[in-house]
């Protein structure tokens, strides 16, 4: 699947394409098929998220979304070396998706 | 320190308020991100793998106590409580809000601080010896050169817009601490036979995918034509560097394709023809500028005692301490490398905590290295306990420096978008292995560099150990390097063969350290015993 992410412009934040937001979580996100361009351009020229593009990704047998590169599972999670800012902080599985 | 004059700081302050506006335009739509993205970069701030980030230029590596409250105070405020010291001698903030950066910057200027040129193909922060004004092996103090540079580059109109970046650096002991030749200039102040002081200029060096080391171009530069030389430097490079291709637009590859001879005579042409326009700053501006580099006032009779009874306290001495050019005081290195821990990285209560103890200790002084560590410059001996105990009761009292657990990290694939693969994990498995093993004591003198891709932040070809990481078809691997050093014996690391995973690189660096020492001789350091026997013995336990 394809699904679409970028940065909020204003404060940074890595987030997904929903359908119809932005969500700060992976599991969020939706194939956009082959629609990412005009999603892209229309979300940039709202200003509502910086530099948007696409990636490869596969949905898990939990409903899980697994980015297919290691950097945006990077982004998906936060800094594998701390843990207390990923947006899993309890997950002691977290680490491993990562990998 | 320098403190600056109302011209600096109306410039700053006008920055910040042109700042404040593109940021609102882009907010408000009036500015796309191609035409915002070059503005921020201006002004420090990247966008990279979980928000924006903030590059703080610390001018020659020197903070004042106020300063470093400052960058503690924005760590709190507009970031998440902590701060990475960076190899450049600057401090990145990782989660910046665009919506916050103007303020931030606003708050720099407070404290006569910016992110000014801290990106971009200009001319970047001056770098310089840490311990310049304490170390009793230099000439002079090399920074009111490089606040002379800071000053000439600022905002220079003619180099805003390089092919690439360009990197100074400014020592003034025959001691390379600084990774001089690893500049796009080196400069080096030395005294001719006349005992005239004057600059030798090292031209052409840098890191990132093509490493190479500065050629020395002159060996004497007088001081009253320093700015002038270096703009013959810079113009020179200006008009030919390569800017058809971003990967060959570096000073080296110019240096290097027209050879070293023919690149000076034409900084020669170039520097006879500015010598007629008379560009250099009057002699009394360097002087004014001296008068804030004065020693400060130490206190006559100092005792050179040292109670080294407590053998904690014994090891931090031998390990981060530095003879000090003043009887009865002494350089103290603060390591940011706790084991285990994040190389560079200190939270703001730590960054609180070391401006605190530089009012009270250090004459108000710190330094930021390039090694990603912190110097209390000027402590006086009979203060040294007492500040060593303080700092160990805050995490911040490893005795390691330039040990195996000293290492230094680039961000990597944890934070950078650059990066192929994640540098602080392998930093961190590293000094844990060799910490809990006892090996770092009995290794002596290891350093030990990672960067998360071939732009080289974390310094891996300069390495006695490298490792570079790479990206292996979407998995992290992790190339090992051996023989790299910077400093007066500058050489470039060599790749041993095949690359290892993130568990196998800790494998083979403790492999290489093994065979380091079954062949050392005695007083042999890694990179001595690597230079004698060669790559062979390690690439045959290695790979065998």
């Amino acid at each position: 699947m394809k699904i679409l992410t970028g940065n909020d412009l204003k404060t940074g934040a890595v987030t997904w394409w929903t359908g119809q937001d932005w969500s700060i979580h992976v599991e969020d996100a939706v194939d956009v098929g082959d629609e990412a361009d005009a999603i892209a351009a229309r979300e940039e020229g709202a200003r509502r998220v910086n530099s948007p593009y696409a990636i490869d990704a596969v949905r898990e047998d939990n409903g899980g979304i697994r980015p297919a590169h290691i950097k945006d599972r990077i982004r998906a999670l936060g800094p594998t070396v701390r843990p207390d800012l990923t947006l899993k902080p309890a997950d002691p599985e977290a680490g491993n998706w990562v990998i | 320190m320098y403190r600056y004059d109302q011209y600096d700081q109306d410039m700053v302050d006008a920055r910040v308020a042109e700042f404040r506006d593109q940021t609102q335009r882009r907010i408000e739509g009036k500015l796309t991100e191609d035409q915002f993205k070059p503005l921020r970069l201006q002004n420090g701030l990247y966008l990279q793998l979980h928000a924006y980030m903030l590059r703080v230029a610390v001018p020659y590596g020197t903070l004042s106590s106020a300063q470093m409250h400052m960058l503690a105070d924005i760590a709190d405020k507009y970031d998440r409580g902590y701060g990475h010291f960076t190899t450049r001698q600057n401090i990145q903030y990782n989660w910046i809000k665009l919506e916050d950066a103007p303020q931030i910057l606003a708050d720099l200027a407070t404290v006569e601080m910016h992110a000014i040129q801290t990106s971009g193909n200009c001319i970047r922060n001056i770098s310089s010896d840490q311990f310049a004004g304490a170390a009793a092996d230099e000439i002079v103090d090399p920074r009111p050169y490089a606040e002379l540079l800071r000053q000439w580059s600022s905002f220079h109109p003619e180099f805003l817009a390089l092919p690439r970046k360009f990197k100074i650096c400014v020592i003034a002991s025959e001691t390379d601490r600084a990774a001089m030749k690893l500049h796009d200039i080196g400069i080096r102040i030395v005294r001719n036979d006349q005992g005239e002081l004057g600059a030798a200029f090292y031209v052409g060096g840098g890191m990132g995918r093509t490493p190479m080391i500065a050629p020395l171009l002159r060996e004497f530069v007088p001081l009253d034509q320093l700015i002038t030389y270096s703009e013959a430097c810079l113009r020179v490079y200006n008009r030919y560097g390569r800017r058809d291709n971003k990967y060959k637009a570096r000073i080296k590859i110019l240096v290097h394709e027209l050879g070293k001879d023919e690149y000076a005579r034409q900084v020669e042409e170039e520097f006879a023809h500015l010598q007629t326009l008379g560009i250099e700053p009057p002699i009394a501006e360097l002087e004014r500028i001296k008068t804030y580099f004065t020693d400060p006032a130490f206190q006559a009779g100092a005792s050179d005692d040292l109670d080294l009874s407590d053998p904690d306290f014994a090891l931090w001495v031998e390990r981060n301490c530095l003879a000090h050019k003043q009887s009865g005081y002494i350089v103290a290195n603060i390591s940011l490398k706790p084991v285990g821990g994040i190389p560079g990285d200190a939270s703001a209560a730590q960054i609180h905590l070391m401006a605190d103890l530089a009012k009270e200790y250090s004459f108000d002084e710190l330094r930021v290295t390039h090694a990603q560590n912190i110097v209390l410059p000027h402590v006086r001996k009979a203060d040294l306990y007492t500040l060593w105990q303080k700092l160990d009761e805050a995490g911040l009292g490893a005795a390691n420096l330039d040990t195996i657990e000293d290492i230094i990290a680039c961000p990597g694939l944890d934070y950078c978008s650059l990066a192929n693969a994640r540098s602080i994990p392998v930093a961190q498995k590293i000094a844990t292995r060799f910490a809990e093993t006892g090996k770092s004591g009995t290794l002596g003198e290891l350093k030990l560099k990672i960067s998360g891709c071939i732009n080289a932040c974390g310094h891996h070809h300069a390495g006695h150990i490298g490792i570079l990481g790479v990206d292996r078809k979407g998995v992290e691997n992790y190339q090992l390097l051996l023989g790299g050093c910077e400093g007066d014996d500058t050489s470039l690391g060599q790749i041993t063969g095949p690359g290892f995973d993130e568990d196998g690189i800790v494998g083979a660096v403790e492999t290489a350290t093994d065979v380091y020492l079954a062949n050392r001789k005695d007083g042999e350091r890694f990179l001595d015993t690597y230079r004698r026997i060669g790559m062979a013995p390690f690439k045959e336990a290695l790979y065998g």
